[in-house]
């Protein structure tokens, strides 16, 4: 499986159309002309929609008969919101902990100051 | 219930992060500069947090460790910008595993009705460094992070 690549998914998702492209592919595999159905774009500029997509990682494509089916790969979009995530709990962690202490700080001005501040707890 | 908000748009090298605190200004100000409080809530509670300097003027250096408890340390240090205010204040900002990536932050608090917004806007060298930086500096598994950092920054390195 390759890494993914954030800045070629973030930018694949950047697009309304690509956006819509991958909620019906959620449905199921389809091809380029029952993708292209409900949208007022032609078969081309849909293609080059799917090319995109397909380079992002964020679908993959094979052939059935005369068809080239499009399907949905979930990995690249959950990895592009996980790194995210992360980032978001670690602040997340220290905010937290920085609303007792502005709570503490309020209800006694001048605390003692607590001696286990600083050390790690599970 | 008050959420972090962090943004890190498409196409631009920059990390934005905003939370509401229930508190006036000036002592969430204190509680982001005073050594003796920033040690009490900065950082995972499974690291220790350990204040080397924190010299909140213009030109003063900060630094400070996260420990874990197999005694890896992860450092990160800079300097000040400006003259700190509870309006704001500007910081360099470096991690010690990634020497040379420094981010450039600005911190600007407002207080409505009792209660204060801290956003933070980083802005780092490159959109490689700040993708990074998300997926790697703030995680689990630090070391591990260091080795995809070193290929993810080989790429970068301009051939002649």
């Amino acid at each position: 499986m390759q890494p993914t690549n954030l800045d070629a998914v973030f930018g694949a998702l950047a697009d309304p159309t690509r956006r819509a492209i991958l909620a019906r592919l959620t449905a199921g595999d389809r091809t380029v002309a029952e993708i292209a159905a409900p949208f007022a774009m032609s078969q081309p500029a849909i293609s080059r929609h799917l090319k995109v997509l397909e380079g992002a990682g964020l679908i993959t494509r094979s052939r059935r008969a005369t068809a080239r089916l499009s399907h949905l790969e979930a990995a690249p979009l959950r990895d592009a919101t996980e790194w995210l995530a992360k980032y978001q709990a670690w602040w997340d962690e220290s905010h937290g902990r920085l609303d007792a202490l502005l709570a503490r700080l309020q209800a006694d001005p001048d605390p003692t100051p607590d001696p286990s501040g600083s050390r790690p707890t599970e | 219930m008050s959420e972090t908000k962090v943004q890190a748009p498409d196409g631009v090298p920059f990390i934005d992060v905003s939370r509401e605190f229930d508190a006036p200004r000036d002592l969430v100000f204190r509680a982001f500069t005073d050594p003796d409080l920033l040690v009490q809530w900065l950082g995972p509670q499974k690291y220790e947090m350990v204040i080397d300097t924190y010299d909140v003027r213009a030109g003063g250096s900060w630094r400070y460790v996260h420990r874990d408890d197999a005694g890896n340390e992860f450092g990160f240090h800079g300097v000040f910008h400006g003259e700190p205010s509870p309006d704001g204040f500007v910081q360099t900002f470096e991690f010690e595993g990634a020497p040379g990536h420094v981010a450039l932050d600005r911190l600007t608090l407002t207080e409505a009705g009792g209660r204060t917004t801290v956003h933070t806007h980083s802005v780092y060298q490159s959109i490689e460094a700040r993708n990074a930086m998300v997926e790697n500096g703030m995680t689990e598994g630090m070391n591990e992070g260091f080795n995809r950092l070193d290929a993810l920054l080989g790429r970068l390195v301009p051939v002649a």
